[in-house]
């Protein structure tokens, strides 16, 4: 038995009425890596928060290598060893890679003495641990997965042998993701301890020693990595049986919804987002655009469905040709046949502080079967709200309830209900299940292969290349606003297209 | 209780505590010269409440306070913070005046309507160019409000003692217009119906701005012009993805803000002076930012608050004539703390009463 890196025993935490984390203890191992999953607001966040002091628990007590600690903040966490490397990164965008490492603990007068007694110690840590960056660099000069390695750094340097890492493969490629688990499997043979949270349970067979689950504020289960797999690990994340697999039937391609031609965006900044995109989606078939975030996908769908005005290039929906010259915002697409459910539903698919029969009705509002006279028929939008509810299993099911009281699944149920129930002829899908619970993204999939099997286009966008690979029928890559291939599903595997996102064209790999 | 109730509560609980707050701070100053509180209360209420020609003033001002309160909320429900009720006033009452200078023959009930129109357009007007600069060219409404206040007090200025002003008068008004375009006062309302009472400034805008609480009301949570101003006003990414046009909002919002605004002008001009006076509107657009925020940007609330301040106007007259330690600027000092306490302080005391809210929510359940 190795000796104990964490003891967290009996901790509680609530807010107001919500009970984040009950009764949890945790033991991790030093020396090993220990991961934590468990679905989006199953109180994994709130428990590492308690350990980095962000959060006091309500009770129970933390012992750090096997002496009770009290941390009461992020100070006290860092003189116990702890680091952590949070899921956005907390770097200062146009310091160098010494400065952002250094900041904070610079020590005496002169700034230029403590980066140099910082430039050798940080050298040494880049050896030790190959987490080679380049350490005059600029952050914002950097790509995000070296970003990451600067933040590991940073705890490092600040004399951490505890990391915590938050969901630290959301924005790499799959091959950034492999590099980042190298080093981890490096800090573990210096006998340093890693705490990963995530919600991808491929990440947790790959490379942890002991895993906890996490449901409803408790910890469910605890077991060594080498005597569980992902089946018995997401049905304790759930609680009952799921499906990881999709099953879908072979597509019925038919007729073209949608044609995009040379296609091309430039954002405010004047910075060329997508560049010469084009591609087509016909009836029956999903479509989907793999990528890492912020590499034009964004941008792309912003477009197609209205948000942004087209610049340049052509689109097609149905018989209706949209050129620069014609204003066209998000209404105008509606009226086309295209339901949208868009990549961030809180900030821009629902208004969060209306109820949800306010919600139901976004972008429909003047619909005539919603309104009256002058007055919008509360009657009739409260009804069609309580159905849309009952289809999609939104729960709590009262069209009264204000948008923020609902959970994330339950929100994005909302959303792809109001899209899904008006029967569009394309359907533009961005990040269908980011921060959804198991439970609903194996519904939310089911619906999406519903509608294709119903003969609608949907053209599918996704960091989450998981989803991409089950759900589509095409997949195309997309790497710094270009198209770099097309691959059909069935022939797809994770490396080639990990290669497109890394802007690698397979003739080169 | 559910979520909404107890919401409703909690805002009462907190509206009510602050103003007591601010009356109890009040009371320690007038205490500290030496006057006795107690009095000074009984003294407002009475001037406020207490004889007919009082409450005949107390309902006159809160008419012009539910307007420019109206307009601020309006504003508010779609993101803006509109500072202009003041200047948009100004220039809605300006056409209000000129029109009835002009139709002083018509009848009134074919100038009335009139008289709202040239205010929505006029008082409109001036509230939608800041809100096309801001839709077109993100101007802050702030800024431009403001400007357009000081540029809405130099026309004035101008018209006044240049145009308008009758040869040979001294003082920097219009000529009185003439009495069929005069919006029937109270006294004379209550005297169709046999019942004798006091002649005050308050007229039938009185009634007028009632109905115009409730078509706000019904506006701003019942119809899709509504619903597409509260989503501009929550979450503006939301409304460009539901392809409402923000900008076009923004200019609406705006306008009606300022048409609001200029009904004022009917309550001032049409229905008390009978002629164009300078600063007639002082103070009515910035006190409506106070009665709206207290009022929570709830009709029913602004009806509340316009009271509230139509007390505090009237009633703090009444002080400042009875007791001699207190003078005008006593008044302004509880004004004050009453916009403190309720406006800019609002949420001091509201973690702990939503304690005790929830407390008793539990127990009952």
């Amino acid at each position: 038995m190795q000796n104990l890196a964490i003891e967290m025993t009996g901790i509680n935490k609530n807010f107001g009425n919500v009970c984040a984390n009950k009764d949890v203890s945790l033991k991790v191992e030093s020396g090993t890596i220990h991961g934590i999953v468990g679905e989006n607001g199953a109180g994994k966040s709130t428990l590492m928060s308690i350990l980095y002091g962000f959060y006091q628990a309500d009770s129970g007590s933390i012992a750090v290598k096997e002496k009770p600690t009290v941390i009461r903040s992020a100070h006290n966490a860092i003189d116990a060893g702890i680091g952590m490397v949070h899921q956005h990164f907390m770097l200062v965008d146009t310091f160098t890679v010494l400065e952002n490492v250094v900041l904070g603990t610079e020590k005496g007068f002169s700034l230029k003495g403590s980066l140099q007694a910082s430039e050798r110690e940080l050298n040494r840590l880049e050896k030790e641990y190959h987490l080679e960056v380049d350490i005059n660099a600029v952050i914002n000069k950097l790509p995000v997965g070296l970003q990451q390695r600067v933040e590991i750094l940073k705890a490092l340097y600040r004399g951490a042998d505890i990391l915590i890492l938050d969901e630290p493969t959301g924005v790499l490629t799959p091959q950034e993701a492999d590099h980042l688990f190298r080093i981890l499997d490096e800090l573990r043979e210096q006998e340093k301890t890693v705490i990963l949270i995530t919600h991808k349970l491929r990440e947790i067979m790959a490379i942890t020693d002991n895993v906890s689950v996490m449901r409803q504020g408790e910890i469910v289960a605890h077991r060594k990595t080498s005597e569980t797999d992902r089946e018995e690990l997401a049905e304790l994340m759930v609680g009952r049986k799921v499906l990881l697999r999709v099953d879908k039937a072979p597509a019925k391609v038919g007729k073209t919804e949608l044609k995009v031609e040379h296609l091309n965006v430039t954002d405010d900044a004047g910075v060329h987002r997508v560049k010469d995109v084009n591609f087509e989606v016909h009836s029956g078939e999903i479509v989907g655009i793999a990528g890492v975030s912020g590499n034009g996908q964004s941008e792309l769908m912003d477009v197609i469905t209205g948000i942004k005005p087209l610049q340049e290039g052509q689109i097609q929906i149905k018989n209706e040709t949209i050129t620069p010259a014609l204003s066209t915002d998000a209404a105008t697409m509606r009226r086309f046949g295209m339901g949208h459910v868009p990549e961030d539903r809180q900030r821009r698919g629902l208004v969060t502080s209306f109820s949800a029969n306010e919600n139901i009705i976004l972008g429909y509002h003047k619909d005539p079967a919603y309104n009256r006279f002058l007055e919008m028929d509360r009657d009739a939008i409260v009804q069609s709200c309580t159905e849309q509810m009952e289809h999609f299993d939104v729960r709590p099911s009262n069209p009264f309830l204000r948008t923020t009281l609902f959970s994330g699944g339950n929100q994005q149920k909302l959303v792809v209900a109001r899209e899904m129930e008006r029967d569009p002829n394309l359907l533009v899908v961005g990040q269908p299940t980011r921060g959804v619970d198991i439970g609903a993204i194996e519904f939310i999939h089911r619906q999406i292969i519903a509608m294709r099997d119903a003969g609608k286009a949907v053209l599918l966008i996704s960091v989450e290349l998981d989803e991409i690979l089950s759900l589509s029928d095409r997949i195309l890559v997309m790497f710094d606003g270009q198209i770099m291939g097309e691959v059909m599903a069935k022939d797809a595997n994770e490396r080639d297209i990990g290669l497109l996102m890394a802007g690698v064209q397979k003739e080169m790999a | 209780m559910n979520e909404r109730q107890s919401n409703n509560l909690v805002v009462t609980i907190v509206t009510v505590t602050n103003l007591l707050v601010a009356f109890f701070i009040s009371g320690i100053v007038i205490w500290s010269l030496g006057e006795d509180p107690w009095f000074a209360l009984k003294t407002m209420l009475y001037g406020a409440f207490g004889y007919e020609e009082g409450l005949g003033y107390t309902l006159y001002y809160t008419t012009n306070f539910i307007f420019t309160g109206l307009a601020f909320a309006i504003g508010f429900h779609c993101g803006l913070f509109n500072i202009g009720a003041e200047g948009q006033a100004y220039i809605g009452g300006l056409a209000v005046g000129l029109l009835c200078l002009w139709l002083e023959n018509w009848p009134l009930w074919m100038v009335f309507p009139l008289a709202v129109l040239v205010s929505i357009i006029f008082g409109g007007i001036w509230g939608a160019i800041p809100g096309y600069l801001k839709a077109r060219h993100g101007s802050h409404e702030v800024v431009t409000t403001i400007m357009f206040n000081f540029i809405a007090s130099v026309i004035m200025v101008y018209l006044l003692s240049h145009v308008l002003r009758p040869p040979k008068e001294m003082s920097p008004e219009s000529r009185d217009f003439g009495e069929r375009v005069w919006i029937p006062q109270m006294h004379e309302i209550f005297d169709w119906f046999g019942i004798e009472i006091t002649q005050t400034p308050l007229n039938g805008t009185f009634f007028f701005a009632l109905l115009c609480l409730l078509l706000v009301w019904r506006y701003v949570w019942y119809t899709s012009w509504g619903y597409e101003l509260r989503t501009v006003g929550t979450n503006e990414s939301a409304a460009i993805y539901a392809g409402i046009s923000v900008s076009r909002n923004i200019i609406l919002a705006m306008a009606i803000c300022g048409g609001l605004s200029g009904f004022v002008g009917i309550n001032e001009i049409m229905g008390s002076s009978h002629r164009i006076m300078l600063n007639f509107q002082a103070g009515i657009g910035f006190t409506g930012i106070a009665v709206s925020l207290i009022g929570r940007n709830h009709p029913l609330g602004i009806l509340l608050a316009s009271l509230l301040f139509g007390i505090l106007y009237q009633g703090g007259a009444e002080l400042s004539f009875e007791v001699q330690a207190i003078d005008r600027h006593m008044v302004v000092l509880i004004q004050g703390l009453v916009i403190l306490f309720a406006g800019a302080l609002e949420n001091l005391f509201r973690p702990q009463i939503e304690q005790i809210v929830k407390h008793f929510a539990h127990r009952t359940l």
